[in-house]
């Protein structure tokens, strides 16, 4: 294989389902060693994307590569190629983690002489050197999470797809895998492909970040990149007398827009440290009680919300539990 | 190799379920026990078939009814894989459908014999006679029948959404495969002739009449020649793999 060839590499990639568009001639491209980030709203086309570069699902029209295979004429060289993590768990559970841990070793072709090593050494990176003897049944969500993404590794994968890799989980827990994350990339030097609808995990752990929503792309940059395509940053005052200090404020060099919601002033400004005290001031001198003032710099939530007009909604209402999540992990 | 690798773990997987569930293992003593004990005893006094009582009749009968119930079991359990996502696992893993019908069939039916083996001795404790001659040449006969039986289950499980179904498999499956298939009265003589036909198409006629020739040997007027049975039974064990395996490709 060519060494400089990208990782994933898709062409007009399709797939319907009875009439309804999920992936709508997708083309994207990742590079070896990045870490990309498909962020976007349930239904958006995520993890139909991540299925059909895994192989599961096969596209309704376009075409895809993954590590230089074809998705639908080399599907087991795709397969052998890449570690998947699930958005729904995955793992036997009453099996022990490491027999889970040896049964995708044999599945995967791992020699059986290296199967004890790799195991070991997975084990290690996700820190369940301790529980690997124990059933799954007594793992926490958090525990099982973790050996998932250990299991995904065993084989080498040269691309980690990482479908909603910290859904349903609290928030300590959830910071926990992150650092795995990226721990694994300095570590490995792997290409991972995340998908996520929490901004925040977008924005931390991808270096190039690709909005998706109702199955296209809508915009794609770096974390970074993108934030600064929205102009500036958001002074916010809080005051009865929205509409006059809007009035007083116009013309003011840097402001960008000023927007009045109920007894809010929304104003996008460049540079929103310099302008905030001087706000204030013009709001002083013509006797405008002004409540309270925040300073926000853009999120990728701003960012979704200013190309696609609407804010993210949380995945299927989040967090599921009993026999809703249960229901939602069945492959239909 | 890849491929026998990965029959083998799903096949080791299989039974380190089965083997870990303690619940499961101790019922399944007891319905056979139940049938031989109580049913088997009943009807004895109330008559016999050729020289035979009726326990020794349905002892070879209640192994098939159990390997029956258990494969269908086995087999349909694959649902359950699918609702708790393990499927995906096994799914998305560089082998083929072939090898992963394979090595679930396997895995299921050593469970299933495994069930069929207690039966054995249960009979033997029951003061049935056996020798481990018997036993030996029952065991391949009990493996071949086990296949087939396990291939239907997996091929239902395939088209299925949920186990809430199970009822309506045991009503229209399990039941009607036991019931006719002569496990508990013979099909012959003046059993009504509609009876016979039907009976005629259940492979389980065809693997309890090869049991029971093995099993009681001179006692028992076989209704088919046991190469003729062995022939039936295999000829079902390939139309059922092929089926389960074209069904385990269909999902997608």
């Amino acid at each position: 294989m060519r060494p400089l060839e990208n990782a994933i590499e898709t062409s007009e990639l399709t797939r319907r389902f009875n009439g309804l568009v999920a992936v709508d001639r997708l083309s994207i491209s990742v590079e070896r060693g990045e870490v990309f980030g498909l962020l976007g709203p349930n239904g958006a086309g995520k993890t139909t994307t991540i299925s059909m570069l895994c192989t599961i699902l096969k596209p309704t029209s376009g075409s895809a590569r993954v590590n230089g295979f074809d998705i639908v004429k080399q599907d087991m060289q795709v397969r052998k190629s890449i570690g998947i993590v699930f958005q729904d768990p995955s793992i036997d559970d009453r099996l022990t983690g490491r027999e889970n841990l040896y049964m995708h070793a044999n599945l995967y072709g791992v020699p059986p002489g290296e199967q004890k090593s790799r195991i070991d050494r997975v084990l290690k990176l996700v820190e369940l050197e301790d529980r690997a003897d124990d059933i799954l049944r007594t793992y926490s969500g958090g525990m099982r999470r973790r050996l998932e993404i250990a299991r995904g590794l065993i084989h080498y994968p040269r691309v980690l797809f990482l479908d909603e890799p910290t859904i349903g989980l609290d928030p300590q827990t959830r910071g926990h895998i992150w650092s795995y994350i990226e721990d694994l990339r300095k570590a490995h030097d792997i290409t991972m492909v995340l998908t996520t609808h929490y901004m925040e995990e977008a924005d931390r752990l991808s270096d190039r970040i690709a909005i998706m929503d109702y199955g296209k792309i809508v915009v794609s940059d770096t974390p970074s990149g993108l934030k600064e395509t929205l102009e500036g940053d958001v002074i916010t005052v809080k005051t009865k007398e929205a509409d006059r200090l809007s009035s007083l404020l116009a013309g003011t060099a840097g402001i960008l827009k000023a927007s009045v919601v109920d007894d809010r002033l929304e104003v996008t400004v460049r540079g929103g440290k310099a302008l905030l005290p001087r706000i204030v001031e013009a709001a002083a001198k013509s006797g405008v009680f002004v409540e309270s003032v925040s300073l926000r710099e853009p999120n990728l939530e701003d960012v979704f919300l200013h190309y696609t007009g609407r804010a993210i909604r949380p995945e299927g209402g989040d967090e599921l539990h009993g026999m809703a999540a249960i229901r939602r992990r069945s492959i239909k | 190799m890849t491929e026998i690798r990965g029959i083998y773990t799903l096949w080791l997987r299989e039974v380190k379920r089965y083997l870990r569930d303690r619940a499961r293992i101790i019922s399944s003593f007891v319905q056979p026990l139940l049938w031989l004990l109580i049913f088997g005893s009943g009807i004895r006094f109330s008559g016999t078939i050729g020289n035979l009582t009726y326990q020794q009749y349905i002892f070879p009968g209640i192994i098939g009814q159990t390997l029956l119930f258990t494969s269908m079991f086995m087999g349909i359990s694959v649902i359950w894989d699918r609702e708790f996502g393990f499927l995906k696992e096994i799914l998305v893993a560089p082998i083929s459908r072939f090898s992963i019908f394979l090595g679930k069939m396997l895995g299921d039916s050593t469970d299933a014999v495994i069930q069929g083996i207690i039966v054995f001795v249960l009979g033997f404790l029951l003061g049935i006679r056996l020798d481990p001659l018997t036993f030996l040449e029952a065991l391949p006969v009990m493996i071949l029948i086990t296949f087939g039986l396990v291939g239907i289950g997996l091929t239902v499980a395939s088209f299925i959404e949920s186990l809430e179904s199970f009822g309506v498999i045991q009503s229209f499956i399990n039941l009607p495969l036991f019931f006719l298939s002569g496990a508990l009265f013979p099909i012959r003589g003046d059993v009504p002739n509609w009876l016979q036909i039907i009976s005629s198409f259940n492979p389980l006629t065809y693997g309890i009449d090869a049991l029971r020739t093995i099993i009681l040997g001179n006692a028992w007027q076989p209704l088919n020649p046991l190469y003729f049975n062995l022939l039936i039974v295999c000829g079902f064990d390939a139309v059922m793999m092929t089926i389960g395996t074209l069904a385990f490709s269909r999902r997608k």
